[in-house]
Formats: structure tokens, C-alpha cells, sequence
């Protein structure tokens, strides 16, 4: 590679700014539909421009609520985020000790990350299904009676939901979980040992602060993957309906824009979220920047 | 005994991932392949062994040979998408991450330019579908283009609710997945083999051909395993971008479940996970997974 730019880096370039076009393009046609006026459809030319459809969605159009799955996802989203934040620091603390069947828990995770989530939903809503019917059905021979009455389904938002994203969102937090320990520093940890620290101030005064930003990271990941799931949660979410899983819903049903407010303000919450995270991220690395070292600068 | 306490703090660290993998994906894994040998009747299953649920999803493809049954049919479909999204994944993601990798110098244009193609990853998959509505559908933006450079006379109807916008929302939603590891790939070569090709006389293509994509296969193998695991067993994406009019072998499951058909549902997610398994084996027979993390 030469000093100057080559032909094929304009050419690369070009392509490059194609692909974001694409990826953005159609998205922000819909965010700007979503302001269309009350007379407006579904598609181009703009009608007039209003926040119409937007109350629309907030008033309810009677057939779904869409508030309540609004709080729902945001919920779920919130629990899972803490889940695979705290789990999978855990685990890769212990992939870096070392465990007998470390080996088994890393094909797991991968095999859980891709496979077809109609199959995985499908078994969870399978297991439960089962488990409703034994309490149902032969609670009373187990001695679980006075447990069992009245039992409806143990499926649920918190329950069998909440595990259909965990297996998506924890492999992910796993591998970043690796990708982290591989550029990780060891003799850190040593010195921190050698100086006196238990293994927990170890890990809370050195470890933790390092990896912090990454960890920021996994939680980012926990919440915009759970907040936008909807292939697990489609057959394991038991009688309520998250925000994807409405929206999904709404595009056969619906002629109107109110779908593409929906849109916007289920986008806006992700682009929050993603913007929140990596603003943590920055101040925590300038942070580190300033107190990471004071290599150079002399005794104080 | 140091060794010993170490070693149970491991486990107790590790061991609340792994319970939740067991009690969510591996345990539901169990009961799809037992059910899936089970009997049925309209409302319930039964649990009887029964391969009812694997006759009936082949029910007369014996009878109709050599025309192909619908299962069989749908199969092939199925297997065509998840080619033609495969092949055009990969020639995007590669070209994608290609640039990042080698003509980004600054590494901070590096992590913007990567966050800015990982983004939409983080934001809704059914939004990224439903925005293409107002560009292809009878009265979009792409048919009144063409109407107005006056190349067609009547809007077009293949561009929306077809096998075209399928193929085109899963490289929307999923190039990304081809990005990704190919970039990780790409990063760790070293330029020095790159330059000391370039010195040796070695031609832009041949340094390509010869140096990089060799180097870059395990990410090329990670990629395709997430884009054909993806798309094969893809309901949503085939649902809303074809209109439900397309199936394919995860909708096949859904319809199933729909009519509270669960060993049939299962002998089907039985059928599917064995075809994804050979394949992902045929692809990690050329990596080593764990060596590229």
C-alpha cells in the first residue's frame, strides 16, 4: 500500500458510502413518513406534516395497547440487560481461572447463539407447555396439590421470555466477554495479588475499572437485542405480546402510518440507548486516560 | 487445596450461565426431539410414540415423484434464498470489511466507521423491513422513479412481497454478521506479508487472491455459519417481506404451531436442525472455531 490513495480506495469508498446509504436509507424514509399529515398514506409524497400519527399511537387504536407492551419490552429489556451483564462478567472471570468443562459451556453459548430461534422457541414453549400439564394433571400424585391449585401456566414475560432472550443475549455477552480477557494484561492482576489483595478487591479495584467501557458494552448489547427480539419471544412469551412482537402484528393489519410513528419511537428509544452507551463509554476511557497511568511523569 | 478452592469459585462464576442454558436451550432441545416422535389429535398432543409427525410433514412425496412435494418444494426454496443471501452477504461483507481493514488508516476513522455499520444491528429488525414498504410498494419511491424517467409504464409488482424483497431484507438485516468476523479476520494479517507480496511484484488481484482471502477464511466460515443458520430457519423476514405468501422452512413450523400441531411443529424443527447441523460440520471441517477468538 502506497503513501498516496490508490484508484481502488476511491472506487472501495464509494461502495462503502453505497452501503451505509442502504442501511440507512430506508429507515430514515419511514422516520420521516411518521410526521405525515392526517390525510397522508403510507407512502411518498409527504401530506402535509404533523405529529398526527404519533398521538394516534399514543391514544390507542382500540385493537392493541400499545403503552402497556411499551413498558413490557422496556421491562424485559431492563432484567435481561442486568442478567447477561452480571453473568457473563462471572463466566468470563472463570474462563480465565480455568474450569473443567469450560470447553462445554463455550459450545453451548455458540450453539445457543445460532440456532434457528424457531427451534429454541419452540422448545422452551414445549418445556412449559409440559410443565403446565404435570401441574394440572398430576400435581396431586406428586403431593404438590395445595402448589398446583388453581394453576394456570407458569409461561410469562419474566419466566419463559425472559429465558428465550437470555439464550440470545449471553453468548453475545460471552464472546465480548473473551474478546475483552484476550487483550487483558495479567501481570495487572499479579501485581494487585502481590501487593495483598483478595481476589475480590482484585477484581473490584483492577479488574472491573479496566474492563468497565467493554461491560458498558454487554449491557448495551443485553437491551437493544432484547428491546427489538422477537423470533425467540414469538411461541415462548405466553398470553402477552412484547413491542416487536405487536409491531410484527400491526404489518398485516394496518394501512395507516401510525406504524411508522410506532417505528419511529421504538428507534428512538434503541438510538437513545445506543447513544447513552457510548457517551458512558467515551467518559469512561477519557477517564481512564487521565488516571489509567502515571507512567513517565515522575515521583509524587 | 488452593488449587480445589480456585477451581469451585470457577464454577460458581460460571455455573448460573450454564444453568440458564440448560433450563432454555438445552432442556427445550430434549423435549423437541422427544415430542417430536410423539402422536397428535386436533387440540392436544399425545404421548404416544408416534412418528405420525414426520409422515405427515412427507405425506405422498413418495406418491408424486419425480414432481416434487410440497415439503420438499419448500425445502428447495428455502435452500435457494439462503444461497442467493449467502453469496451476496458475502461479496458486501467482504468488500466492507476490506476497506475498514486496509484502506482506513486511523484507527479512530476505523471505530466510527465500524460503529456506523453496527448501529442498525442494535435497532428493530421488523422497522428495517417495514421501511422498505415506502420505497418498493406499487406507489413507492422506486416505481415512481421509474414511472417518471418514463423507463416503465406501470408500476412494477415484483419489487415488493417477493422473493426479490426477501433476499433483499435478509442482506439488509444480516451482511452485518458477514462484516463482523471478516474484519476480525482481515485486522490480524500483517501488512508485511501484504507489502512483501506488493514488493514481489505481486499484482492488487493476486495479492488478494493468494494473501488475504486465505487468511481471512476462518472469518468467511464464521460469517456464512451465522447468514445460513439465519436464513434457514428464518420465519419473520420470509413472513413479512413476502407478504406470507412464501414459504420456507421455518414458516412451515410456525404454520404448525399455529394449528396446535406441536409433534408435527417438532419432527419439522427435528428435520431442520439436522439439515443446519450437517452444514455448519461441512463448514467448521475448514476452522477452528475457538482458535479465532
Amino acid at each position: 500500500m502506497g503513501e498516496r490513495r490508490s484508484k481502488s480506495f476511491y472506487i472501495l469508498a464509494a461502495v462503502f458510502i453505497a452501503y451505509v446509504l442502504f442501511l440507512y436509507g430506508p429507515m430514515f424514509a419511514i422516520f420521516v413518513l411518521s410526521f405525515q399529515g392526517p390525510e397522508g398514506g403510507l407512502t411518498f409524497p409527504m401530506n402535509g406534516v404533523s405529529l398526527h400519527w404519533f398521538r394516534k399511537v399514543f391514544e390507542g387504536n382500540g385493537v392493541v395497547n400499545i403503552g402497556a407492551a411499551f413498558k413490557r419490552s422496556l421491562a424485559l429489556g431492563a432484567a435481561v440487560m442486568i442478567i447477561t451483564v452480571v453473568l457473563s462478567v462471572a463466566a468470563g472471570m472463570a474462563f480465565r481461572k480455568g474450569f473443567k468443562g469450560a470447553a462445554i459451556l463455550f459450545y453451548t453459548a455458540i450453539a445457543s447463539l445460532i440456532m434457528p430461534s424457531i427451534i429454541t422457541s419452540l422448545g422452551i414453549a414445549l418445556e412449559f407447555r409440559l410443565f403446565d400439564d404435570v401441574m394440572i394433571n398430576h400435581a396431586n400424585d406428586l403431593g404438590l396439590g395445595w402448589f398446583a391449585e388453581g394453576w394456570t401456566t407458569a409461561m410469562g414475560l419474566f419466566t419463559s421470555g425472559l429465558g428465550a432472550h437470555l439464550t440470545w443475549t449471553l453468548p453475545f455477552g460471552l464472546l465480548i466477554m473473551f474478546a475483552i480477557f484476550n487483550r487483558f494484561d495479567g501481570r495487572l492482576e499479579e501485581a494487585a495479588r502481590d501487593l495483598g489483595a483478595t481476589p475480590w478487591q482484585t477484581f473490584r479495584f483492577v479488574v472491573l475499572p479496566i474492563i468497565l467501557p467493554s461491560v458498558v458494552g454487554i449491557g448495551l448489547f443485553g437491551f437493544t437485542l432484547s428491546w427489538d427480539e422477537l423470533a425467540r419471544s414469538s411461541q415462548a412469551i405466553g398470553s402477552v405480546n412484547t413491542l416487536p412482537l405487536e409491531l410484527q402484528g400491526l404489518t398485516t393489519t394496518v394501512t395507516k402510518p401510525d406504524i411508522y410513528a410506532l417505528g419511529t419511537i421504538t428507534s428512538a428509544v434503541s438510538f437513545l440507548v445506543i447513544f447513552l452507551a457510548l457517551f458512558i463509554i467515551q467518559l469512561l476511557q477519557a477517564r481512564q486516560r487521565r488516571f489509567g497511568s502515571d507512567a513517565g511523569k515522575g515521583m509524587i | 487445596m488452593i488449587e480445589d478452592r480456585k477451581s469451585l469459585i470457577a464454577w460458581l462464576q460460571a455455573g448460573p450461565m450454564m444453568l440458564v442454558f440448560v433450563a432454555f436451550f438445552l432442556l427445550p432441545l430434549v423435549f423437541v426431539v422427544i415430542v417430536s416422535a410423539w402422536d397428535y389429535n386436533e387440540y392436544e398432543m399425545l404421548p404416544a410414540l408416534s412418528f405420525r409427525g414426520y409422515s405427515d410433514t412427507f405425506e405422498g412425496c413418495i406418491a408424486q415423484l419425480p414432481e416434487l412435494c410440497t415439503i420438499l418444494k419448500t425445502y428447495a426454496k428455502t435452500v435457494k434464498l439462503c444461497f442467493l443471501t449467502w453469496v451476496i452477504t458475502l461479496v458486501v461483507g467482504f468488500t466492507i470489511a476490506y476497506f475498514l481493514a486496509f484502506h482506513v488508516r486511523s484507527k479512530t476513522w476505523q471505530i466510527v466507521l465500524s460503529l456506523l455499520c453496527t448501529i442498525p444491528f442494535w435497532t428493530s429488525n421488523v422497522i428495517r423491513m417495514i421501511a422498505w414498504v415506502p420505497l418498493l410498494g406499487r406507489n413507492g419511491l422506486v416505481n415512481q422513479g421509474l414511472i417518471d424517467l418514463g423507463l416503465i409504464k406501470v408500476p412494477v409488482e415484483w419489487l415488493l412481497f417477493s422473493e426479490f424483497s426477501v433476499v433483499l431484507a435478509f442482506v439488509h438485516l444480516f451482511t452485518f454478521f458477514m462484516v463482523v468476523p471478516i474484519f476480525n479476520s482481515m485486522i490480524r494479517i500483517d501488512p508485511k506479508l501484504v507489502e512483501a507480496a506488493y514488493d514481489a511484484g505481486a499484482t492488487g488481484f493476486q495479492t488478494l487472491v493468494n494473501i488475504i482471502i486465505p487468511l481471512a477464511k476462518p472469518g468467511i466460515v464464521i460469517g456464512s455459519i451465522f447468514v445460513i443458520t439465519i436464513v434457514m430457519g428464518d420465519f419473520v423476514t420470509i413472513g413479512v417481506m413476502g407478504g406470507q405468501q412464501i414459504a420456507s422452512a421455518g414458516k412451515i413450523i410456525e404454520t404448525r404451531l399455529n394449528a396446535l400441531q406441536f409433534p408435527a411443529a417438532a419432527a419439522n424443527a427435528v428435520i431442520l436442525l439436522g439439515i443446519t447441523i450437517v452444514i455448519i460440520s461441512a463448514l467448521t471441517r475448514l476452522v477452528d472455531i475457538r482458535k479465532e477468538l
